[in-house]
């Protein structure tokens, strides 16, 4: 309850001119994350430089307020000379693509393992379960590990292997939703009417539990990207020179003893801006679908 | 139409031990455009009858005997992918809680369209011009905004003939009603009753009614079957059966309705519980309560006696009396 707190506090005093804007609505969760779409869009239009060429010359330049900076590079340059505001803009469209597909790939399987589960119960559910109760007994990042090392680093491979490390989640949470609609009138209509298993769990089940899904999904997007990050910061994620904030993370990290703080701060704020702003909706979305939280 | 013969449903528990008799030796018969009732207290089995001329029963629960014949063919015996165009097409249903029987995702004409997509592969547009004249028939003002809602929208007098308008979709033989007005206010259930009689008389429409009401009954049906405890104790005229009920069991259900201007005659309930359908008495199962036993009730289940055309009776005492003196003598 108390993110549910924080996201009244953090809501804009506006006017409410469009439907939209209703009072409860994230506007601040919402302004960054469609900023931070935005900048993955348009990132070769907004940077300034070209993120993966630097030059040797201007290596480790601060940010243009502290000495030594220069408007030149605006959040100053890494340890190659590449410039730093240049990679956070390509590096949002790394962590967006794979944030949101992976989100989209393990919610695809988790969903439709789940009402499979749920709908067909019998010996069907008992292996789909087994192997979602086998399957989360692994940790999550060790298991990623352990299948970048094997697959070896891209990012359509860090998305397959992000979305077979957290399907579990949308698998349990849809099968019990699944379990209470199956028993519900309008499905035994369903039945009555002559419809197919098929057809009564893809019309009928799915839009019945895609609510919760896309709830679940906007509080893993969070759980993603971090996980992301990490193997990025591993280094077996995104490989370089691709900007992704986890790999420029992890390439900083020396640099911040010695003083070259933006290397490392920079990211990590960008990527701690993301996965607050997707809580913060996806706290919203829950209260919002769920009818018992829902003030009229 | 549709015959059923020696009928039974039983639910077996997992260990295989624990045998529920649900539906136990249940012939009916019934004919286009008629319609039955059947009546019983709850457990009796009337649900599980339903769901078990659907073939759309709960995975414990089996036929183990008996044939339902429907225009020529044997429903039991029918595979399942054949059961399927016999659902909603042919047989339709509607359900207890006719409330909760619309998918709030989806519009009213989505649903009403469904079982004619579904049945008679039209596409979308087709099927939807048949949901709109459907929804005009079940007395729907407007349909063709109606069809465009949600069944938020509606009052539950509304989503009820919607639920009737599914049913009738396909144009099925045989409608089976599982107590659809049980949810609803007395005056909108007469308006219900009405427009379900005028539906199956347009379209000569069988109709098996489900309900405990017998005052439904005795204003809807043609012919009576009374339930208990898994058997069909008394099946025939519903005129015949109110006039001279031949089962203790009929007689009392019969005397437990409060009749009007009548103010000097308490009410009788009938005592004691029905029996537990898995461990049922080797004797008659209504034998504990019923009031007139005599000695071979408590030995031998009895079996169906027919005491005139086509009513039916399953009662040691009427067997015994049907020769003599009247239909049911003995109740105090």
């Amino acid at each position: 309850m108390s993110s549910t707190t924080t996201t009244r506090l953090l809501r804009a005093q506006l006017p409410s001119r469009f439907g939209l804007l209703r009072p409860d609505f994230p506007v601040i969760p919402v302004a960054i994350l469609a900023s931070i779409a935005i900048m993955a869009v348009f990132a070769d239009l907004l940077a300034p430089y070209n993120p993966e060429i630097g030059s040797l010359a201007a290596r480790f330049k601060p940010p243009f307020w502290q000495a030594g900076g220069s408007t030149a590079h605006l959040l100053g340059t890494d340890q190659l000379g590449r410039d730093v505001l240049s990679r956070l803009i390509f590096g949002a469209r790394v962590s967006m693509v794979v944030g949101f597909t992976a989100v989209i790939f393990a919610g695809v399987v988790g969903t439709t393992l789940g009402i499979i589960s749920g709908y067909l119960g019998g010996w069907v559910d008992q292996v789909i379960m087994r192997i979602t109760d086998a399957w989360l007994a692994l940790p999550a990042l060790t298991f990623a590990i352990f299948l970048a090392a094997i697959v070896g680093p891209s990012e359509m491979n860090i998305v397959i292997i992000l979305g077979l490390a957290y399907w579990t989640r949308y698998a349990r949470i849809v099968r019990a939703e699944v379990l209470s609609l199956k028993e519900r009138e309008f499905v035994r209509l369903a039945i009555v009417a002559g419809c197919s298993k098929r057809t009564i769990m893809w019309r009928h089940v799915l839009p019945n539990v895609v609510n919760s899904a896309i709830v679940l999904a906007s509080l893993m997007l969070g759980v993603v990207i971090v996980a992301e990050a990490s193997l990025s910061f591993l280094g077996v994620g995104v490989p370089p020179p691709k900007p992704a904030w986890g790999l420029m993370l992890s390439d900083g990290k020396q640099g911040l003893m010695v003083g070259y703080w933006w290397l490392t701060i920079l990211p990590g704020a960008c990527i701690m801006l993301m996965v607050l702003s997707a809580n913060l909706l996806g706290d919203w979305l829950r209260v919002k679908f769920d009818p018992q939280l829902r003030q009229l | 139409m549709l015959e059923l013969r020696n009928l039974s449903t039983h639910y077996v528990s997992a260990s295989g031990k624990r045998v529920i008799r649900a539906v136990d030796d249940v012939s009916l018969s019934i004919n286009a455009g008629e319609t039955v009732g059947i009546v019983g207290e709850s457990g009796s089995g009337k649900s599980t009858l339903a769901l078990t001329i659907l073939r759309v029963l709960p995975k414990a629960a089996r036929i183990v005997r008996g044939q339902m014949v429907f225009e020529g063919e044997d429903l039991v015996s029918k595979p399942e992918a054949a059961m399927r165009h016999v659902r909603g097409k042919r047989i339709a249903m509607i359900l207890q809680d006719p409330m909760a029987s619309l998918n709030p995702l989806f519009t009213i004409g989505d649903q009403v369209a469904e079982p004619i997509r579904v049945h008679d592969g039209v596409g979308r547009r087709t099927a939807w011009r048949k949901a709109t004249a459907l929804v005009r028939s079940v007395r729907i003002p407007s349909p063709e905004t109606r069809v465009t809602q949600y069944p938020h929208e509606m009052s539950g007098g509304m989503r009820q003939r919607i639920v009737g308008a599914i049913g009738v979709s396909c144009e099925p033989r045989v409608l089976i009603a599982d107590e659809p007005t049980t949810s609803l206010d007395l005056t909108i259930q007469a308006q219900y009753l009405a427009l379900l009689r005028d539906i199956q008389r347009q379209r000569s429409l069988s109709l098996i009614f489900i309900t405990h009401n017998l005052g439904i009954v005795a204003k809807m049906c043609d012919k009576l079957a009374v339930m208990y405890a898994g058997r069909v104790v008394e099946y025939g005229p519903v005129r015949a059966i109110f006039n001279s009920p031949a089962h203790p069991y009929t007689h009392a259900l019969l005397n437990a309705i409060p009749r009007m201007g009548d103010n000097r005659r308490r009410l009788t309930a009938i005592e004691g519980q029905p029996p537990d359908l898995a461990n049922l008495p080797r004797g008659c199962a209504f034998a504990a309560r019923c009031p007139s036993t005599i000695g071979r009730c408590r030995e031998e289940a009895p079996e169906e006696v027919s005491i005139d055309s086509g009513h039916a009776v399953r009662c040691w005492l009427s067997a015994k009396v049907a020769t003599a003196a009247g239909p049911f003598v003995g109740a105090a």
